[in-house]
């Protein structure tokens, strides 16, 4: 089939795929392989820039020596090629795909055989435990690993995929509550101190807070986790919400957390939320967070291909 | 000074230590973490390596076959509060006298360190590719049947480290003491914030 035939079965814009289909999707799966163990041997730019001010900030002398130990082990994962931290995740990818994407429909399958090549070339760790089953695949693929989180946009033929890599121990502290109305934004407050001075402690801070704000658990969980995606420092648009981050913020920094819970100037690398219209008897609230080695990366894919990567500086693939 | 622990670790080589202070190890380091500690706790069956004096690490690396044998990759700490439920057990039936994890462990893991002699230490979580590089060799490693999370991986390690004492052979708890602390701390800040969210007017 040549490409231009592509392009019409696609109903793509008339930037179609330069290849055949299969080829593509090899060329894509390749990519993606080469991006996850990228993003799970550097951090992205902006917390490497935060964790560089926090580290200047500091001032307990035991916390300086962790500190120092993040950087030294960042200079070694970088100049040795090794996944920075051992605990490479269960893999989530969060899709936001243009509708003409010429391999939209095979992106799911594409980002499996990618999670499975960079499992062996990375290397990254066996990571997929099937439940009841109770057996490690072996292969970080199976049942809904890799997680893929889709948005659609009308019109568009791009790609962009944040690819996300946590830990298990920054997975522990996940919780999410409905609240009466009656608690207010006051009982959302008291519920992101109770989950970060508890797990929060042990989840390899300093941490990056993600708070969503919604009906019920899944979605404020969803928004949470997507909190956590904006890069550091971006706020909300809406000026209380923006307000309260920088509270919440402060607020856990006064805690004292410190990098691994041993004490500290700061606790946080950032608070993020993102909310939706709720129900009106209802405030659902959910806490995600990022451990200090927030491994996220952003690819921005146009339909020939090519690709611009958005999270890290001087990528090459 | 580094202080520089060395396997076989005896009660007097660790009893001046307190929380806080930073050691390093050279030695026996095996990786044992949630279903190492069920296995022999819970399932009553014996572990195939001997631990008395030695060390283990709450974690899970990503190891590399190399010929015949194994290369350590990537080998940082786990959560040490998954293992809260068997420690103290655990000490007393194998003779570990260091568990390297991350974060705090809780009262019975220090009724433990302090009845069995033992230390709780930190290693920097995240900071995998530095432990890695402190481990020498992979001597061996049993119940592969786990997966590689969770096989017990047996290596020899040189000056491993930073360890930070969080609890020691006394029983005192760095992670509790500052917890005290956090909490004291999160009821004034939650107390100030509150005063300034009242949206829902």
């Amino acid at each position: 089939m040549t490409t231009a035939q592509h392009a019409a079965t696609a109903k793509a814009p008339a930037r179609g795929l330069p290849i055949e289909k299969d080829e593509a999707a090899r060329v894509l799966t390749d990519l993606m392989a080469k991006f996850t163990g990228y993003v799970g041997k550097h951090l992205p730019q902006d917390v490497l820039d935060k964790l560089a001010e926090l580290r200047a900030r500091e001032t307990q002398p035991l916390s300086r020596v962790v500190y120092d130990a993040m950087f030294d082990n960042l200079e070694k994962a970088d100049r040795l090629d090794r996944p920075c931290c051992q605990d490479t995740g269960a893999l989530q990818f969060f899709v936001t795909a243009g509708a003409c994407f010429p391999l939209l429909g095979e992106l799911k399958a594409i980002l499996g055989d990618a999670l499975r090549q960079a499992t062996k070339e990375a290397p990254l760790r066996h990571n997929a435990v099937e439940t009841f089953v109770e057996q490690n695949t072996g292969t970080n693929t199976g049942t809904g690993i890799p997680w893929v989180d889709w948005e659609i946009v009308p019109g568009d033929d791009t790609c962009t995929i944040e690819v996300y890599m946590a830990g298990g121990g920054c997975s522990l502290p996940g919780a999410a509550r409905v609240l009466m109305p009656a608690e207010g934004y006051e009982g959302v407050t008291r519920f992101v101190f109770d989950v970060i001075t508890s797990y929060g402690v042990n989840a390899c801070p300093p941490l990056l807070v993600g708070v969503g704000v919604s009906t019920s658990v899944e979605t404020a969980a969803i928004l949470s986790k997507r909190a956590i995606l904006r890069p550091i420092g971006t706020r909300h648009p809406d000026p209380r919400a923006a307000r309260m981050e920088v509270l919440l913020e402060k607020g856990l920094n006064e805690v004292g957390i410190g990098p691994q819970g041993l004490s500290g100037t700061c606790s946080v690398m950032g608070v993020h939320i993102e909310a939706s219209a709720r129900h009106p008897s209802t405030i659902g609230v959910a806490v995600s967070v990022g451990c200090w080695s927030h491994r996220r990366g952003t690819i921005r894919i146009q339909p020939d291909l090519s690709y611009e990567v958005l999270s890290h500086k001087g990528v090459r693939l | 000074m580094k202080r520089i622990l060395t396997t076989p670790v005896a009660s007097e080589d660790i009893a001046d230590l307190t929380v806080g202070d930073v050691v390093y190890l050279t030695g026996t380091l095996v990786t044992c973490r949630d279903v190492g500690h069920r296995r022999l706790i819970e399932l009553g069956q014996a572990l195939p390596v001997s631990l008395r004096g030695n060390a283990i690490f709450h974690a899970g690396p990503i190891v590399a076959q190399d010929g015949d044998g194994w290369r350590m990759v990537s080998v940082g700490p786990t959560t040490s509060m998954r293992m809260e439920r068997f420690e103290r057990q655990f000490i007393a039936e194998t003779g570990v006298k260091v568990i390297v994890g991350k974060g705090g462990m809780g009262s019975e893991t220090a009724a433990g360190c302090r009845e069995g002699h033992a230390l709780h230490c930190v290693f920097p979580g995240g900071c995998a590719v530095l432990a890695a590089t402190q481990v020498e060799a992979i001597e061996r490693v049993e119940w592969l049947d786990l997966g590689m999370p969770e096989a017990l991986w047996v290596c020899r390690v040189r000056e491993f480290g930073p360890l930070i004492v969080s609890i020691d052979t006394k029983g005192n708890n760095l992670f509790e003491i500052n917890q005290a602390m956090f909490d004291a701390r999160k009821a004034r800040a939650v107390a100030a914030i509150s005063g300034e969210v009242r949206f829902i007017t």
